[in-house]
């Protein structure tokens, strides 16, 4: 805390690196939670219809895992699915609407440093992530039997997931002039990342070739830790995809942090 | 120390047709306590000056500080100390008036702040606002809300860019009355504004920028008395002379030619009278600040800097 004389008055303010982060952190969840039948009823929905159509086609077809019903394998992709899209679209969607309409000057004229930045917009995106994802869960946990192995692997994959789709829809934000941009990046980029990372099938029953190439995605390896939580074992080792998902995660935040601190595309 | 302090500021753009120098070598300091003005026409880089202030926009060289703070190296402490209005009228569409300040305050880190939000609600005219959101206000309200966005944090050195253009004569007058009365608490004021009678009637010293530059620099009342000081109006039906339409401001019939004493007024007359102009409604007043400007943008007078 410093006290800054003012002619005015005296105000006592916080000071240091992360003054003003739980403000910012706070009016981004906030933001969200005001328009919540769009950010979090919405997708929560589009969950459940994937679950009702493809369990309806699938279930009793294919067993995953040895002994895994189909429905049960879908459930916690379809979590971590919508956890993964909704935290990037929280940030991604913020930052760009706040650069077109140009109430992102109310942020740059204050003390905010890079690393607020970087908390407040990861923190909400983690916040909505997990908003969705247990609304997902709270839903579909009916439609087939689903037990916990361990907690630990899916609180991890939970809230690293969503902090690196969440640094990674900040990069975009700031990148992106258009909301054309953001939808490209939503539309070619994150959805066939999500959707080809195993959280429709196993990709141990891909062929040779698709079965390598998934590998090399790193969404698969957040699906694929994150369903270990749920049935205690997985496509490869939980620890594979720590290192891979940590990994990313430090690699996307440094490059966040870096943009943020040179005001890439904001301060010019 | 001064208030705001700018040194050999320079910034260039690249554009398509090569680099354009927006602000080229500007140096002057703002005291502790002045009502500033900053004029120029549109394009003379009173903005970006503004936002190198701010810290939206980095400075190619030199320096910019505020109370001794350099905004680059030391930007937290800076901007904790000034309180800027933009030009733009902007708004976050998600958030009551009292939300949006609660959360422009929390950003400086100032917290509870609910009693200088409510003065500062009473004082812009805002006090039955506070609970609606800003999506339902008129610009003139919007106007408002962000002078007290840009006061929330009770800065002792206040920015305004231009802050009345297309606001109603009620608000100019509501706003200029708090403003002034900040300044006399000692606040420091710096004004951009394209209306000259507001800079004439408000600020204490002026700057004036074109192309980049500053072209005059000195107090108020000096710029004015430098100035030729007697200005000649009249309305006229038929086209000026071509010997008086060098020195001439025509708008629609009124027609308005500075002169330095009597004997240029009667010889001003005496065209007229040569070419069968009859004017209309003539009065011979003293000089403003428009005229002032317009002279100076002209560059009929050498820079007129005071040290």
């Amino acid at each position: 805390m410093t006290t800054v004389v003012s002619p005015v008055a005296t105000v006592r303010v916080a000071t240091g690196i992360l003054a003003g982060t739980r403000t910012l952190l706070y009016k981004e969840v906030l933001r969200f939670w005001k328009v919540s039948f769009q950010t979090v009823a919405a997708p929560v929905l589009t969950a459940v219809l994937y679950l009702l159509i493809f369990g309806h086609v699938l279930e009793g077809r294919v067993t995953v895992f040895g002994s895994v019903g189909y429905t049960s394998f879908l459930i916690p992709g379809l979590v971590m699915m919508s956890v993964l899209q909704n935290a990037f679209a929280n940030s991604s969607s913020s930052l760009i609407q706040s650069k077109i309409t140009g109430n992102l000057v109310f942020l740059l004229v204050s003390p905010l440093s890079h690393w607020a930045w970087f908390l407040a917009y990861v923190g909400a995106s983690i916040v909505r992530g997990v908003a969705v994802g247990a609304g997902v869960l709270i839903v579909t946990i009916w439609f087939a039997p689903l037990h916990v192995a361990n907690p630990l692997w899916i609180l991890f994959f939970t809230v690293a997931g969503a902090a690196l789709m969440g640094a990674l829809g900040l990069i975009a934000g700031l990148w992106a002039e258009k909301f054309d941009q953001i939808a490209a990046f939503q539309n070619f980029i994150i959805m066939p990342m999500t959707f080809l990372s195993g959280v429709f099938y196993s990709v141990a029953s891909l062929p040779p070739v698709w079965h390598t190439v998934s590998h090399l995605n790193p969404f698969f390896y957040m699906i694929d830790g994150f369903r270990r939580g749920f049935f205690g074992t997985s496509d490869v080792s939980p620890w594979t995809s720590l290192a891979v998902v940590g990994a990313s995660l430090v690699v996307v935040c440094a490059v966040c942090l870096h943009l943020l601190k040179i005001g890439y595309k904001i301060r010019h | 120390m001064p208030a705001i302090s700018f040194v050999n500021v320079a910034k260039t753009y690249a554009s398509p047709r090569g680099e354009v120098r927006a602000l080229d070598d500007v140096s002057f300091d703002i005291e502790e306590g002045e009502f500033f003005g900053l004029l120029g026409p549109n394009g003379a880089g009173k903005t970006t000056l503004i936002s190198i202030l701010a810290g939206l926009a980095r400075a190619t060289a030199g320096r910019v500080s505020v109370l001794g703070h350099d905004v680059a190296a030391d930007y937290a402490a800076a901007r904790r100390l000034i309180g800027v209005v933009p030009q733009e009228l902007v708004f976050d569409p998600f958030f009551t008036v009292r939300e949006a300040l609660r959360i422009q305050g929390g950003y400086f880190g100032v917290h509870h702040n609910d009693a200088w939000i409510d003065e500062l609600l009473a004082n812009l005219g805002l006090a039955d606002k506070g609970d609606s959101n800003m999506r339902q206000l008129s610009g003139g309200m919007k106007r408002r809300v962000l002078v007290a966005q840009a006061l929330v944090h009770r800065p002792p050195v206040i920015v305004l860019d231009e802050p009345t253009a297309g606001v109603d004569v009620e608000l100019r007058q509501t706003l200029w009355q708090f403003i002034a009365r900040l300044n006399k608490e000692g606040h420091t004021v710096l004004l951009t504004t394209h209306y000259l009678e507001e800079a004439e009637a408000l600020c204490g010293r002026i700057a004036m920028l074109k192309q980049g530059r500053v072209v005059a620099l000195d107090r108020t009342s000096a710029l004015l008395a430098g100035t030729a000081s007697t200005m000649l109006r009249f309305k006229l039906d038929k086209p000026l002379p071509a010997a008086l339409q060098k020195n001439a401001r025509v708008t629609g019939r009124i027609v308005q030619i500075t002169a330095h004493d009597a004997r240029e007024v009667e010889s001003i007359l005496a065209v007229l009278h040569a070419a069968n102009c009859d004017p209309e409604d003539l009065e011979i007043g003293r000089a403003d600040l428009e005229d002032v400007f317009i002279e100076i943008m002209r560059g009929e007078t050498p820079p007129r800097v005071a040290a």
